[in-house]
C-alpha cells in the first residue's frame, strides 16, 4: 500500500470549498469560480490516482481515528477509484451545466444549492474511498444529510413533502446500516473491506446471516433504489434538474449500488453469499425491480419521473450483475455503473434544458422540439439508444457483458427490459423529431450554450466509451478477478 | 518561590464558585449590575484552573486531595482523575458560556433579582464541580443537595407558575436525596466506610449481604429520581418549561447530568465486578428503564408545541441514553455514557440558548408561530440550532452520532437487540420532531405583517457567540471523539472497573 | 415475633416514621402538609443513621490523657453523628427554600391547596 495524502485531499477539497462558497454568497461569479476550481482540483486529484492504483496496489491516507480504535480509513482500491472517477468527473461537467441552469431558471438560494452540492460530492468521494465499514457509514450518512437541502430546494409544499419522504427513507436506511455495520464488526472483529469478503461462512448461523444481509440490503438498497425501497427517488425529482442528473442518477444512487458491491464482494464474499442462498434473493429483488420499474416508466408522462423509473431499473441491472456471482456478471455490472452514469446524465441534462428553455416537463408536450433544439435532442437520442442497448453507445457493452454472465432467467429479464426500455424512450425521440412543432416551440432556438456544451460532451463521452472502454473495463475485470480470486467462479 | 496552583486545582475550582457566590451576595447587593461580570469572571477563572488541572492530571497522574489534611478513609478526599478533571472542565466551561449568554436575559426576565440569580448560579456550578470531584459518598450527598437546592431556587424565580413547579421538583428532589441517604446508611452499617476507593475494595466481601443490596438499590433509586430516569421523570418537563431561560440552560445540560455522573461512579467504580457478577439485575433494570425512557421521552417530545417543553421531554430521552450506557456495564457502555454526558451537555446547552435567543428577539418560543422570518433575522442562531439538532438526531460528523455509535456497539456486543432497537428507533423519532422545527425555521413562508416590518436583527453578540461556540464544539467533539476516548476514558477503564 | 419487635423497636418505629413521611408527601394535597411529610421523612432518616451508631455500654469517644489502652468497643462511632449534623443543615435549608417557594405560590395563586393551584393554571 502506498501512503499518500491524495485520497484525503480529494475528499476534503469539495468540503473545504463550502465555506468559500458561503463566504462569496454576494458575488455569484466568484462563488461559481470556487465551485469550478474545487471540481477541477477534486477531479485532478482522483485522476492522478489512476496511474498509482492497480490490481495489487492501494493508495491510502489518514491516521485519524474516527471512533476509538478505528481509523478514518481512506484507502483507494480499484473499486473505489472507479466510482471516484465517475463521481468527480461528472461533477465537473455538471458544474458548468448547473451554472447555466440556475441562472437561466433564476433559482433562489443559489448559495445553499452550490454549497450542498459540494457537500454531496465530498461525501460521495468519501463513500468511494472508504476502506472500512465505519468510514463508509459515516460518509454515507453525511451524504443523506447533504442531499436533503437539494431535495427541498424549491421550498414548495410538494418539495417539503418529498423532503420528508426522502429523509424517512434515508434515515431509516442509515440506522439499519449502522446496526448491520456494528453487528459485522462485533462478529468479525474488524471493519475492513477485503476482496472476497470478511465474513466466513461459519461465523454466524444461517438465520442470523440472512438477517444481517437483509439489514445491509435495506441500508444500502434504499439509495440503490431496489424495490420496494425506491419510493423516494421519483419523489426527489422535484429537485432542480442538475441535482437529479448528478445525484439522483450518478452520485447518491450509485453510492447505494457501490454499497452493494462492497457488501457482496468485500464483506460477505461470493462464497458466503452462495452458501446461504443470498445471491438468489438478490437476483430475485433486482430482476423484479428491473421489470416492474420499466413497466411503470412506460406509464409516466412527466419526463423526469420517467427518467427516474428508468434509473431505478438500470440501477438494478448493476445489482443483478453483482448478484449473479460470476466474473462476467460482476464486471458487467461495474461497467454499467459508468455507462449508465454517462447516458442517464445526458438524458437528465436534456430534460433540464427543455425545462429551462421551453418550460416543458411532460412527454406529451415534446412534439417537434427536435427541430428547435437539434443538439439537445440529438444527445437525448444517443442516451436513449444506449440505455436500450443499441450500439455504438456504451450501454451495449455492459449489457453484452451482463448477458454473458447471466443465467437463463436473468437473461430473459435483461432482454425483456431492453425491449421495454426501447418502448419508453423511442416515443420521446419520435415525437421530438417526427412530429410538427407547435408555433411556440418553433419560435425558439437551441438552449443556452453553457448548457448545450456539457450535454454534447456527456453524449460524446457515452459514444467514446463504446469505442475505448479499456480503462473502465480493465478496472472492472480486475476487481471481479480480485473478488472471485479465492472462491467459486 | 512560586506557588504552584495546579496540584490544588481540585479544591480551588469548587471553592472559587462558592466564594464567588458569597461575593456576589455581599458585593453586589446594592450594585446588581456587577453581578453578571463577577459571575463570568469567577467562572472564567474556574474554567482556566479546571483546564490547567486537566493538563496537570494527564501529565502527572491523578491528584488525590485530602481536605484539611484529614487522611482518608475518615477524612474527605477530592479525586481529580482524567475523567473527573475533564467533567469539571465541562461543567465550568458550560457554566461560563451560559453565564456570558445570560447578560441581556436576566435583567429582562428577572428584573431586580440579578444578585440572587447569579449567586444561586455560582452555587450550582460550585456544587456540580464538587460533586464531580469528590471521592467520598457522604460528601457526594452534600454536593448533590447543594446542586439541588440551588436548582430549586433558580427554577423558582421564573414565570408565575415557576414556584409551584419548583416546589414539586423540590419534593421529588428531597425524596431522592432521602432515599440516597437511607441507602447510604444501610451500606455504611456493613462496610463502615464512606470513602469511594476504600468502599470499592470492600464491596466484593459484602456484596451478598442483604442490607448492602437494599442499600445499593435505595441509593440508585435516589439517583435515578434526581436524574429524571423514566418512570421517575414526571417533575422535569414542568420545572424546565416554567423556569427562566438561563436557569434552564444551566440546569438541563449539566444539572441533571450530575446525578447520572454519580450513578456512573457508583455502578462502574464502586460496584464494578459485583454489578456484573450477581445476575446483573440492577444493571439490567437501569438499562431497560433507560431504553423505555428514550422511547417515551421521544414520543412525548413529538407532541409538544413549545420549544422549551419539547427540549425538556427530549432531555428525558437523552437521560435514557446515558442510563442505557450505564446499564450495559461494559467498556463500550461506559464510553458511550460518558461521551453522551459530554455531548448532551453541549447539545442541550446550545438548543436552550437558541430558545433564549428566540425569546429575546421574537419574544416567544412557541413553535406554531415560528416561521422563516426568524431565519432571516437570526441566521447564526438558527445555524447553531441546525447543528445541535443534527447532533441530537445523531448524524455524522456531529458529536451525537459517535456516542450513539459506542452505545450501539455495546448493545450488539452483548446481543441485546431490544436495547439496540430502542436506540435506533429513537434516532428516527428525534428526526421527526427536529425536522418539523427545521421546516418551520427554513421553509415556512414568513407571514405578512409580522415579517413586514424591518427585521430587528440577530440577538446581541454576547448571546450569539456562546451559542455558536457550542455548535462548533459539537463538531469538534464529533471529529475528536477518539482522542477523548483514547486519552481519558480507556485509561479509566483499565484502572478501575469491569 | 414479639421478641423481634422488642429487639428492633428502634428500626421498627423508624420504618413507621418513614412510612408516615412518605404518605404525607404523596397522599396529602395541601402543600404545607407535603412539606411536613418531607420533614418527617428527613428526620426519620437522620435518626436511622444515629441508631446505626448505637452501641451498648459505650460512651462518647473522647479520650483523656491517662486513659491508658483504648478499647474500641467502649466508644461510640462518632462519624454518623458528625455526618448527621451536616444532614440536619441540609434539611433545614431545604425546608427554608421550600417555605420561600410556598410563600411565592401563595402570593401568585392565593391558595396552598394543590387542587386550587392546578385549577388556576
Amino acid at each position: 500500500m502506498i501512503e499518500s495524502m491524495t485520497p484525503l485531499f480529494a475528499v476534503l477539497t469539495p468540503l473545504l470549498a463550502i465555506p468559500l462558497i458561503v463566504a462569496a454568497r454576494r458575488m455569484p461569479d466568484v462563488r461559481e469560480s470556487f465551485t469550478i476550481m474545487a471540481a477541477l482540483a477534486a477531479f485532478a486529484l482522483v485522476a492522478s490516482l489512476v496511474t498509482q492504483v492497480d490490481a495489487n496496489t492501494l493508495v491510502g491516507s489518514g491516521s485519524w481515528e474516527v471512533v476509538a480504535g478505528i481509523e478514518l480509513n481512506l484507502r483507494v482500491d480499484q473499486t473505489g477509484l472507479y466510482f471516484g472517477l465517475i463521481a468527480s468527473g461528472l461533477w465537473l461537467v455538471t458544474c458548468f451545466y448547473s451554472i447555466g441552469y440556475v441562472r437561466a431558471h433564476d433559482e433562489k438560494n443559489q448559495t445553499r444549492y452550490f454549497a450542498s452540492f459540494a457537500a454531496c460530492v465530498g461525501s460521495t468521494l468519501g463513500v468511494a474511498f472508504a476502506g472500512n465499514l465505519v468510514t463508509f457509514l459515516v460518509f454515507y450518512e453525511m451524504l443523506s444529510l447533504a442531499t436533503y437541502p437539494l431535495v427541498i430546494h424549491s421550498e414548495s409544499p410538494k418539495a417539503i413533502r418529498s423532503g420528508r419522504k426522502y429523509l424517512t427513507y434515508a434515515l431509516t436506511a442509515g440506522v439499519l446500516l449502522m446496526a448491520a455495520v456494528i453487528w459485522t464488526g462485533v462478529t468479525v472483529g474488524n471493519f475492513d473491506f477485503k476482496p472476497g469478503g470478511i465474513i466466513e461462512p461459519d461465523m454466524l448461523d444461517a438465520g442470523s446471516m440472512r438477517v444481517l444481509f437483509l439489514l445491509f440490503l435495506a441500508g444500502v438498497g434504499v439509495k440503490a433504489g431496489l424495490m420496494p425501497l425506491h419510493g423516494w427517488l421519483p419523489a426527489a425529482m422535484v429537485a432542480p434538474t442538475p441535482v437529479s442528473a448528478l445525484l439522483h442518477a450518478v452520485a447518491v444512487v450509485k453510492s447505494g449500488v457501490f454499497g452493494i458491491i462492497r457488501v457482496v464482494g468485500f464483506v460477505f464474499g461470493p462464497e458466503t453469499m452462495h452458501l446461504y442462498g443470498l445471491d438468489g434473493l438478490l437476483v430475485f429483488v433486482a430482476g423484479t425491480t428491473i421489470v416492474l420499474a420499466s413497466c411503470i416508466a412506460l406509464r409516466q408522462d412527466n419526463l423526469k419521473r420517467r427518467l427516474a423509473y428508468s434509473t431505478v431499473g438500470h440501477l438494478s441491472y448493476i445489482v443483478l450483475g453483482i448478484a449473479l456471482l460470476s466474473r462476467d456478471g460482476f464486471a458487467g455490472g461495474m461497467l454499467h455503473m459508468v455507462n449508465h452514469a454517462t447516458m442517464k446524465i445526458t438524458l437528465f441534462f436534456c430534460a433540464g434544458a427543455i425545462m429551462v428553455h421551453l418550460h416543458k416537463d411532460r412527454v406529451s408536450q415534446l412534439d417537434g422540439i427536435g427541430r428547435a433544439m437539434p443538439w439537445t435532442m440529438g444527445a437525448f437520442a444517443i442516451g436513449a439508444l444506449g440505455l436500450a442497448g443499441v450500439p455504438p453507445v456504451n450501454g451495449f457493452l455492459s449489457k453484452w457483458l451482463l448477458c454473458e454472465g447471466a443465467t437463463d432467467i436473468a437473461l430473459i429479464v435483461l432482454l425483456t427490459s431492453g425491449l421495454l426500455n426501447a418502448a419508453y424512450f423511442f416515443p420521446i425521440v419520435h415525437r421530438a423529431f417526427f412530429r410538427a412543432p407547435s408555433e411556440e416551440v418553433a419560435a425558439k432556438g437551441e438552449a443556452p450554450t453553457i448548457m448545450v456544451v456539457p450535454i454534447c460532451f456527456v453524449a460524446g463521452l457515452s459514444v467514446g466509451l463504446f469505442f475505448w472502454p479499456d480503462l473502465f473495463l480493465g478496472m472492472a475485470r480486475d476487481v471481479a478477478a480480485a473478488v472471485f480470486g479465492k472462491g467459486a467462479a | 518561590m512560586r506557588f504552584d496552583l495546579l496540584p490544588h486545582a481540585p479544591v480551588i475550582v469548587p471553592l472559587a464558585f462558592l466564594v464567588g457566590a458569597m461575593l456576589a451576595v455581599l458585593g453586589t447587593l446594592f450594585r446588581p449590575r456587577w453581578a453578571q461580570p463577577l459571575a463570568v469572571a469567577v467562572s472564567a477563572f474556574a474554567t482556566l484552573v479546571a483546564a490547567g488541572g486537566l493538563v496537570h492530571v494527564l501529565a502527572e497522574g491523578t491528584i488525590r486531595y485530602q481536605l484539611a489534611g484529614w487522611r482518608p478513609p475518615l477524612g474527605i478526599e477530592l479525586v481529580m482523575d482524567p475523567l473527573s478533571a475533564f467533567l469539571t472542565l465541562l461543567m465550568a466551561g458550560v457554566g461560563l458560556l451560559v453565564l456570558i449568554h445570560s447578560r441581556p436575559i436576566v435583567p429582562r426576565e428577572l428584573p431586580g433579582r440579578e444578585t440572587a440569580f447569579y449567586a444561586a448560579s455560582l452555587l450550582l456550578l460550585g456544587g456540580l464541580c464538587g460533586l464531580v470531584l469528590t471521592g467520598d459518598l457522604f460528601n457526594l450527598y452534600v454536593f448533590i443537595e447543594i446542586v439541588s437546592l440551588s436548582s430549586y431556587a433558580l427554577l423558582g424565580i421564573g414565570s408565575k407558575r415557576a414556584p409551584f413547579s419548583a416546589f414539586r421538583y423540590l419534593v421529588m428532589g428531597t425524596t431522592a436525596g432521602s432515599l440516597y441517604l437511607l441507602g447510604l446508611a444501610c451500606i455504611y452499617m456493613r462496610t463502615g466506610t464512606l470513602n469511594m476507593a476504600d468502599f470499592a475494595a470492600i464491596v466484593p466481601e459484602v456484596a451478598d449481604q442483604v442490607p448492602v443490596q437494599i442499600g445499593v438499590v435505595l441509593l440508585l433509586t435516589g439517583l435515578a429520581l434526581k436524574s429524571a430516569l423514566f418512570p421517575l421523570h414526571g417533575w422535569l418537563p414542568d420545572a424546565y418549561t416554567d423556569g427562566g431561560s438561563t436557569a434552564t440552560a444551566l440546569i438541563a445540560p449539566i444539572g441533571t447530568k450530575a446525578a447520572l455522573y454519580a450513578m456512573l461512579r457508583v455502578t462502574y467504580f464502586l460496584l464494578g465486578p459485583a454489578l456484573v457478577a450477581d445476575g446483573a439485575l440492577v444493571a439490567d433494570v437501569i438499562a431497560y428503564l433507560g431504553a423505555a425512557g428514550i422511547l417515551w421521552g421521544s414520543f412525548l417530545a413529538m407532541s409538544q408545541r413549545e420549544l422549551k417543553r419539547m427540549l425538556a421531554y427530549s432531555s428525558v430521552a437523552q437521560v435514557g441514553y446515558i442510563a442505557l450506557g450505564i446499564g450495559l456495564a461494559s467498556g463500550y457502555g461506559f464510553i458511550g455514557a460518558v461521551l453522551h454526558i459530554v455531548n448532551h451537555a453541549c447539545m442541550k446547552a446550545c438548543l436552550f440558548l437558541v430558545s433564549g435567543n428566540l425569546r429575546q428577539v421574537v419574544h416567544h418560543s412557541y413553535l406554531p408561530n415560528i416561521d422563516s422570518s426568524v431565519r432571516r433575522k437570526m441566521p447564526w442562531s438558527m445555524a447553531a440550532f441546525s447543528v445541535a439538532a443534527v447532533s441530537m438526531i445523531g448524524l455524522p460528523p456531529t458529536a451525537g452520532f459517535f456516542s450513539k455509535w459506542y452505545l450501539a456497539l455495546g448493545t450488539v456486543e452483548q446481543g441485546r437487540w431490544v436495547l439496540l432497537a430502542s436506540l435506533l428507533i429513537s434516532t428516527l423519532l428525534n428526526a421527526v420532531y427536529f425536522v418539523r422545527v427545521f421546516e418551520q425555521i427554513y421553509l415556512r413562508p414568513a407571514r405578512e405583517g409580522a415579517g413586514g416590518r424591518p427585521a430587528s436583527g440577530e440577538a446581541p453578540l454576547s448571546m450569539v457567540v456562546p451559542t455558536v461556540v457550542f455548535a462548533v464544539l459539537l463538531l469538534v467533539l464529533g471529529v475528536g471523539n477518539a482522542l477523548l476516548v483514547d486519552h481519558l476514558l480507556l485509561p479509566m477503564l483499565g484502572g478501575g472497573a469491569s | 415475633m414479639i421478641e423481634f419487635f422488642v429487639d428492633h423497636y428502634a428500626h421498627v418505629s423508624l420504618s413507621i416514621l418513614i412510612g408516615i413521611g412518605f404518605f404525607g408527601m404523596v397522599a396529602k394535597r395541601n402543600l404545607i402538609k407535603k412539606l411536613i411529610g418531607m420533614s418527617i421523612l428527613q428526620a426519620s432518616i437522620i435518626l436511622f443513621w444515629i441508631v446505626t451508631a448505637e452501641k451498648d455500654d459505650a460512651t462518647i469517644p473522647i479520650i483523656r490523657k491517662g486513659d491508658g489502652a483504648v478499647d474500641p468497643t467502649e466508644y461510640v462511632n462518632p462519624l454518623p453523628h458528625a455526618l448527621m449534623l451536616t444532614a440536619i443543615v441540609v434539611s433545614v435549608v431545604t425546608s427554608g427554600v421550600a417555605i420561600a417557594l410556598l410563600v411565592k405560590v401563595y402570593r401568585n395563586y392565593g391558595s396552598l391547596e394543590e387542587k386550587d393551584v392546578l385549577g388556576q393554571m
